[in-house]
């Protein structure tokens, strides 16, 4: 065990959330935003179970990305209901279509 | 043996990365559906190497068994109107939003990497060769860490109040779901209940009298 430097796998969650926030923030179909979102959240579990190998003594960044896993499924529930609320009400899913509140 | 774990973190990250950029990148959301299933099996095989076993099975099954389902259920129940024409064109402040947001992260990432060492304290230099050292090189493993009893264990003695919320959380959500994605509907039933209760009302008019 260790072969791998701990500061790799940090590298590569800063990866994975840059590639999610771009994609949060170019994109305009509803469903890849909320894929994105997705993409975010696993890079901070990574991160979380990466310092919980450092810190051996206890499991508190495996309990939190647990939970974090848990949320993030009922935040995609949740969301994709919108979605289907929303293409309901417009006939899209472009995020440029929600502009009721403009002007 | 470690030769094997580099090998397989760079598969993993290969995998990862490479999932998240077919995920914002391509046009159709099956396609983004896909890229995002195998980023995730890329991270499984990273929770693997960091000794969270437990972790590695939730994340294939929540992630790859439920979330991405219900992803590519909602992209076919759209059908073609998944597929947005004209995306990510002629939006000028998102270029800008997502390239301020690029630099700024990899400034702060250089910023980190790159940084003057802090002034270490004065100390004997085969101490802090020996500190430097243990800060770099991992700690063994406990006996048991990250597998189901002992996660489990620490889950259900000391973080039970959170764990209640989560599950209270779900059925908030599941329900919110429903009533969100459902909407109007118009009720079939609803005009046969309205001269049902037409009919009661006469009836206990008729009792009345």
């Amino acid at each position: 065990m260790g072969a791998v430097p701990i500061h790799w796998f940090l590298l590569l969650a800063a990866a994975l959330f840059s590639i999610g926030a771009v994609g949060f923030l170019l994109r305009r179909n509803l469903l890849v935003l909320l894929m994105s979102i997705e993409l975010m959240l696993n890079a901070v579990n990574l991160t979380l179970v990466a310092f919980n190998r450092v810190h051996v003594a206890n499991h508190d960044g495996q309990i939190m990305s647990f939970f974090i896993i848990a949320i993030a499924a009922a935040e995609a529930a949740v969301g994709l209901a919108i979605v289907l609320a929303f293409f309901r009400l417009r006939k899209s899913v472009r995020s440029d279509e929600a502009h009721v509140l403009r002007n | 043996m470690q030769s094997l774990e580099l090998i397989f973190f760079i598969v993993c990250a290969i995998v990862t990365i490479g999932g998240g950029l077919i995920t914002i990148g391509s046009r159709m959301p099956i396609r983004s559906a896909m890229g995002l299933l195998t980023t995730i099996f890329g991270i499984a095989g990273c929770y693997l190497l960091l000794a969270a076993e437990l972790l590695a099975a939730i994340q294939i099954i929540v992630y790859a068994g439920a979330v991405v389902i219900l992803f590519i259920f909602v992209v076919m129940l759209l059908g073609s109107a998944a597929v947005s024409p004209r995306d990510a064109g002629s939006g000028v402040p998102r270029y800008i939003g997502a390239v301020t947001f690029l630099a700024s992260a990899i400034g702060a990432l250089s910023f980190v990497l790159y940084r003057p060492a802090p002034a270490a304290p004065a100390i004997d230099g085969a101490v802090a060769e020996a500190a430097t050292k243990a800060a770099v090189k991992l700690p063994a493993l406990p006996e048991g860490f990250g597998t189901i009893e002992k996660l489990g264990h620490e889950i259900f003695t000391q973080k039970i109040v959170p764990f209640e919320l989560t599950a209270t959380l779900l059925l908030v959500a599941v329900v919110g779901a429903m009533a969100v994605a459902r909407g109007k509907q118009h009720d079939p039933t609803r005009q046969l209940k309205d001269e049902a209760g037409a009919a009661d009302a006469d009836s206990n008019a008729e009792e009345a009298t």
